[in-house]
């Protein structure tokens, strides 16, 4: 079963899909960082997988629909910044509309536009990356892939670095951890908090056209499938540390590329097994070396200046 | 001037000033009003603040001292009236604003991001989406700590140092652009004498480098010693001061003697035999401790665990017999918060037990100990003592919910809830709309008294023990006086009382024994007397009693 | 403005927006809308669809109520609704041949409580003794509650007789017992007695103040003496079994079965209800109400005019965020006028 093309397959395929989840919790650590719980990242995603798809169909370029996607994340983020982080309204139950409102809007106008065609996208381009990628195994298995996954893995040293060594990094932990104090030095927590919010729906956005665009090559309606709130998952437990979302996305990545990959050689246990695996294992992780939890302590609280 | 009860009076109009040397202030309100639902928090204020000079904002709880400051801060909007910097009208409407006219404030509540370091906390507030300039930082923070006096490590995270060296990060942050004007709310009230005696310093540096400094308190020693003038609020009102010249003429019974009497309402101004205890003059405390009797609680031998920033305790062992009132001094973090939270049963100790009259308690959680006679009065009073979101009314029951009989057999009656309430605002003198307002609403005295008024109101029960911890922290004189009757009502009533705290003047008023915690070992217990605070001063420091 | 308007105007609003989407589809929203009120409200057949779909939803909602108002956020109501209607689809056909229908209903009905119960144990338990954060753990277990219930389908219980695998149907005869002769089944009534029941012990005993208090401030709960681990565990159960409930009547009075890969996603549904309801049990049920007919004439709707069902979710979508908007507006009016 351990044959090189299994494997190539099987890691080719945790790459897959185990980038959309990689942005998605990128994104949304930056949010809670600012001390803003996104719990609409899956509307997010989804609006950010039909805009892209469409962007890319008519357009036929592949990094416009990743921008379309992006943008379309950051439209549904754009909600957020005014319904919670203006307005102060709570954060989980607007997520959560907000993902409904998404659903419905995507299926539906996919079902006017493409139920009766289903077109497909073609292949992605692939950027094979020289000498890297003539390895083998994992030459093919890693290093030739779409463009935008090398941009993503370089994007979680850069928010490693940027967290720890610069303003806006400061600004986000302080909006998170104690947004008076952050106020009291003179910055807009609720600037702060907008900007953190729609840098998460561009990168939830883009995610997500990945998925539709690379990963499946056509939009098909609730596709991202919990994928937003396996982003959610792997923010809050990295801790404030990219390389951690890296982690969990990766072993999340190879549990969904397993599913396929078992069906594909033929064996025959239910995928819903293979896809409990990563849970149970974070499950356990959780009941085995369970520390105390460390979250932002503003999270999830609106600010309003002066308020008591 | 001859402050008597009368109507309010301006204290200084502007350009009328009597002494010549002044320039013109740096800082001025003119009028400045601010309403909040149900209360008129400023009303029509007009102040001048001079370069160089220290002035001293008094008030009672509630008075609307921190809402002057939270305008001048830019965290609050004025409703009518204006703000003038150098003479010319100015817009704060945002605190970039404040700080960019060359205000700084150390707010009443601490306003530092625990998880960020003290240079990174000092850092806040540059152009997003620039680098972080730690070099420049660390030669600032140089600068400033040695211009200063202060000795900090830049590097530990804040939420690692004691409350006094917070502030003092607090200070750094104030002063860390260019100020002209530093405003202070109550940054005495935690600190221990030494931490106030390195304040004092630090702002007489800082005056005579031109600093304007605005300094609210609650200590009338304070505003003698430290400030040039003394304006009084009451009610939201300028009700009177006292200017720079008059207050050098002074001496500290007069200047005492005047803003008491402008400070209170009449029915409520302290008696004058009083004032003495308030000020911490001469020990006049009447001993009610049963030296026959059992006593009513036991400490052997507790040690715990060591948390972060403070001490964890070593083999701390004392009794407390009726009527007895043991003071615990020490510098905040060696101990104290330990100690009161293993006798309350909210934190497990390591070793040793705890006796109340006589029975085993270690094992009780706190319900258990409540039930055992024990009330305990917490310091974290916005943390753990109420719940901000809930009434005033609910926060006055928090210890008792499901008892007889405000519910019966766990179905709540109302009617008595809110009547009770009602009764013990009116005798607490807690100052709030209803007692269906929100807690959290209320000024920072007024939840201390909430706080009091909940663990002595009620007769409740059979009180064995009650703990202290910092009962007067954030009170003005007048509750402080009360708050201390009641202290001493209780231990008269055969309670024994435990009483932490950092102000050692309390601690000589109110004690019959003063121990003293120092690294999280009980180092001695000294009894009350002539000489009681010179000791307790050298066991503070580390030297073992002899 | 008063209470009416608020309810109304944001429903009005979220109508008109619907529209506009709706005639840039190339649809008549009138006809569509008229189409949705009549199936779902002003015809019989409709409205008793409508009142039987909103019984599992009003359990879903006391049981979030509950959890809410302790500040312990449950987001893990699909895995323990989905568990708990596989294993009383299981069982109640089996327990039926040797036992009293009535029996057999009560029976399942506690158990299916019990089992939804013991698939929040695991988030109360770390969330009492850690302090992990219950959104996430809740939301894992949720996920490997809906795999683990198509695996027992799939594995377990499929019914040899039918080819996709589902479990074992319970007869019709054998379903909880319809009212004077309708088609709603009594959960309703069960539903209202519920949350009418959660309402008062939020409101007026100790109990729900005891939670009200863990949930503003676990820190000052302790303080208070209160056992906030104990607590936040029972009140995780007490959520989760409501919405086991929710899932056994839906079985028992509806479905008799659950096929793989059913999941009517409930639990995420009811969310926004409870909190547009301001955790109030009592207006809840105007709003399950609501929500309730347009599913029923949505569904019916996307049969007969080709607006598809997902049309329903935009809408609550919609509802839900201007209604946010609409109190959020007033409650800023108010502050300013009582300043
Ligand atoms: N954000 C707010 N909302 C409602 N009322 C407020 C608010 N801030 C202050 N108040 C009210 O305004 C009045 C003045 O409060 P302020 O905090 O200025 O008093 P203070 O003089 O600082 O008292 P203390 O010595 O107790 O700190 C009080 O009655 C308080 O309840
Ligand atoms: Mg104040």
């Amino acid at each position: 079963m351990l044959t090189q093309p299994f494997l190539v397959a099987l890691l080719f395929g945790a790459v897959t899909a185990g980038v959309p989840l990689l942005l998605a919790g990128m994104g949304e650590q930056i949010s809670e960082k600012a001390g803003v719980l996104n719990i609409g990242i899956e509307g997010m995603m989804l609006l950010g997988a039909y805009c892209g798809f469409v962007a890319a169909y008519y357009s036929g370029s592949f990094a416009l629909g990743f921008l379309a996607g992006g943008l379309g994340g950051m439209a549904v983020a754009s909600l957020v910044a005014l319904l919670c982080v203006r307005l102060g309204l709570n954060q989980i139950v607007i997520g959560i509309a907000l993902t409904l409102g998404a659903e419905g809007l995507t299926a539906l106008l996919h079902h006017f536009q493409f139920s009766r065609t289903y077109p497909r996208l073609d292949e992605a381009p692939v950027l094979a990356l020289p000498l890297l990628a003539d390895l083998p195994i994992l030459g093919p298995a890693l290093f030739a892939h779409n463009p935008l996954v090398y941009v993503s893995v370089a994007l979680v040293a850069f928010l490693g670095w940027a967290f720890r060594h610069t303003y806006a990094g400061l600004n986000l932990e302080a909006a998170g951890v104690k947004p008076a104090a952050l106020d009291a030095a003179g910055i807009s927590v609720v600037g702060t908090r907008i900007g953190a919010v729609l840098a998460t729906g561009f990168l939830a956005g883009v995610g997500g056209a990945y998925l539709a665009n690379v990963g499946a090559g056509l939009f098909v309606p609730f596709m991202t499938h919990g994928a937003g709130f396996i982003g959610i998952v792997l923010a809050m437990l990295a801790r404030g540390k990219p390389l951690w979302v890296l982690i969990g996305a990766a072993l999340f990545g190879l549990s969904l590329a397993l599913t396929t990959a078992l069906q594909v050689a033929g064996i025959n246990i239910p995928t819903d097994i293979v896809q409990m695996l990563p849970f149970a294992l974070i499950m356990l992780v959780l009941v085995v070396f369970a520390r105390h939890s460390v979250l932002p302590a503003a999270l999830g609280l609106p600010y309003e200046r002066g308020e008591r | 001037m001859g402050h008597t009860d009368g109507p309010p009076q301006s204290v200084r109009p502007a350009g009328a000033d009597s002494a010549p040397v002044l320039p013109s202030p740096v800082l001025s309100v003119r009028t400045l009003t601010k309403r909040f639902p149900g209360v008129v928090a400023n009303d029509g204020i007009s102040l001048d603040f001079h370069a160089g000079e220290t002035h001293v904002l008094l008030g009672e709880n509630g008075a609307g001292k921190s809402t002057l400051i939270g305008m001048l801060a830019g965290m609050l909007r004025p409703d009518a009236g204006e703000i003038l910097v150098q003479g010319s009208p100015v817009r704060i409407l945002t605190p970039r604003q404040s700080l960019d006219l060359g205000i700084g404030t150390v707010f009443q509540h601490m306003l530092l991001v625990p998880s960020l370091s003290v240079i990174e906390n000092l850092m806040l507030g540059g152009p997003w989406w620039q680098r972080l300039a730690r070099g420049a930082a660390y030669r600032r923070f140089a600068e400033l700590s040695e211009c200063l006096g202060i000795s900090l490590d830049p590097d530990l995270p804040v939420g690692h140092l004691s409350l006094g060296q917070q502030q003092q990060v607090e200070i750094l942050r104030a002063l860390w652009r260019d100020t002209r004007v530093l405003i202070l709310d109550e940054p005495t009230s935690m600190l221990t004498p030494q931490g106030v005696r390195d304040l004092s310093a630090v702002l007489c540096r800082l005056c005579s480098q031109g600093v304007a400094i605005v300094l609210v308190t609650h200590k009338l020693a304070e505003a003698y010693d430290l400030g040039d003038r003394v304006s009084v609020l009451r009610q939201g009102r300028l009700v009177g001061g006292i200017a720079a010249d008059e207050h050098r003429g002074m001496t500290e019974a007069q200047m005492t003697d005047q803003v008491i009497a402008m400070m209170f309402d009449p029915a409520h101004a302290p008696m004058a035999d009083e004032r003495a205890i308030l000020l911490g003059r001469g020990n006049v405390h009447a001993p009610s401790v049963r030296r026959g009797a059992a006593p009513c609680l036991e400490v052997r031998n507790i040690s715990t665990m060591p948390r972060t920033a403070a001490h964890g305790l070593q083999g701390v062992s004392f009794d407390l017999r009726p009527g007895e009132v043991l003071g615990i001094a020490g510098v905040d973090g060696n101990g104290q918060k330990q100690l009161a939270e293993v006798i309350a049963g909210q934190r497990a100790p390591s070793s040793g037990t705890v006796l109340v009259g006589g029975k085993d308690v270690t094992q009780g959680d706190v319900a258990a100990r409540r039930n055992a006679g024990i009330r305990y009065v917490t310091d974290d009073r916005l943390g753990e003592g109420t719940v901000g979101s809930l009434s005033v009314a609910i926060n006055l029951l928090l210890k008792n919910v499901g008892a007889e009989p405000f519910w019966h057999r766990g179905i709540a009656d109302w009617a008595r809830i809110r009547q009770a309430a009602r009764d013990d605002i009116q005798r607490h003198d807690i100052r709030t709309r209803s007692e269906q307002t929100l807690l959290a609403k209320l000024s920072g005295g007024n939840i201390q008294k909430v706080l009091l008024a909940r663990e002595l109101g009620k007769a409740e029960g059979d009180v064995k023990v009650i703990v202290f911890s910092k009962p007067t922290h954030g009170l003005d004189l007048h509750n402080a006086q009360l708050a201390h009757r009641r202290i001493r009502e209780s231990a008269a009533a055969g309670r024994g009382i435990v009483l932490l705290s950092t102000d050692l003047d309390e601690l000589l008023t109110l004690s019959d024994r003063i121990g003293v915690l120092f690294q999280g070992r009980l180092v001695g217990i000294v009894d009350n007397g002539p000489g009681a605070g010179a000791a307790i001063g050298r066991l503070m420091t580390g030297a073992v009693a002899a | 403005m008063n209470t009416t308007w608020r309810v109304l105007l944001p429903i009005l609003l979220a109508l008109l927006a619907g529209a506009v989407v709706l005639i840039f589809l190339g649809k008549d929203p009138l006809a569509y809308y008229g189409y949705v009120m009549e199936r779902g409200i002003f015809s019989w057949g409709g409205l008793q669809e409508t009142i039987t779909r909103m019984a599992p939803l009003l359990l879903i909602a006391a049981g979030l109520i509950v959890a809410f108002r302790a500040g312990v956020w449950n987001l893990g109501g699909d895995g323990q609704y989905l568990l708990a209607a596989v294993v009383t689809a299981a069982l109640a056909p089996a327990l039926v041949e040797v036992m009293p229908r009535a029996l057999t209903l009560v029976i399942c009905m506690v158990i299916a409580f019990v089992v939804a119960a013991i698939w929040s144990l695991l988030p109360a338990f770390l969330r009492a003794r850690y302090g992990i954060n219950e959104i996430v753990t809740s939301l894992m277990m949720s996920f490997l509650g809906i795999s683990l219930a198509n695996v027992l389908v799939k594995l377990f219980f499929w019914d040899p007789t039918t080819t996709v695998p589902q479990t074992r149907t319970l007869a019709i005869a054998d379903r909880l017992p319809r009212i004077f002769g309708s088609n709603i089944h009594i959960g309703i009534l069960l539903a209202l007695v519920v949350i009418i029941l959660v309402h008062l012990l939020m409101t007026r005993t100790a109990f729900g103040l005891k939670l009200q208090i863990v949930g503003a401030s676990p820190k000052a709960a302790r303080h208070a003496g209160l056992k906030v681990g104990a607590l936040t565990v029972v009140t995780f159960a007490l959520s989760a079994g409501l919405i086991g409930l929710a899932a056994a009547v839906e079985i028992l009075g509806v479905w008799g079965n659950v096929r793989a890969d059913w999941n009517p996603a409930y639990g995420m549904l009811v969310v926004p209800l409870v909190f547009l309801a301001r955790l109030n049990g009592l207006a809840v049920i105007g709003f399950t109400f609501f929500f309730s007919s347009l599913m029923i004439g949505g569904e019916s709707a996307a049969r007969r005019i080709g607006v598809p069902q997902d049309f329903v979710l935009l809408l609550m979508g919609l509802v839900l965020a201007f209604l946010a908007l609409v109190e959020y507006l007033d409650h800023r009016r108010r502050q300013r006028l009582g300043a």
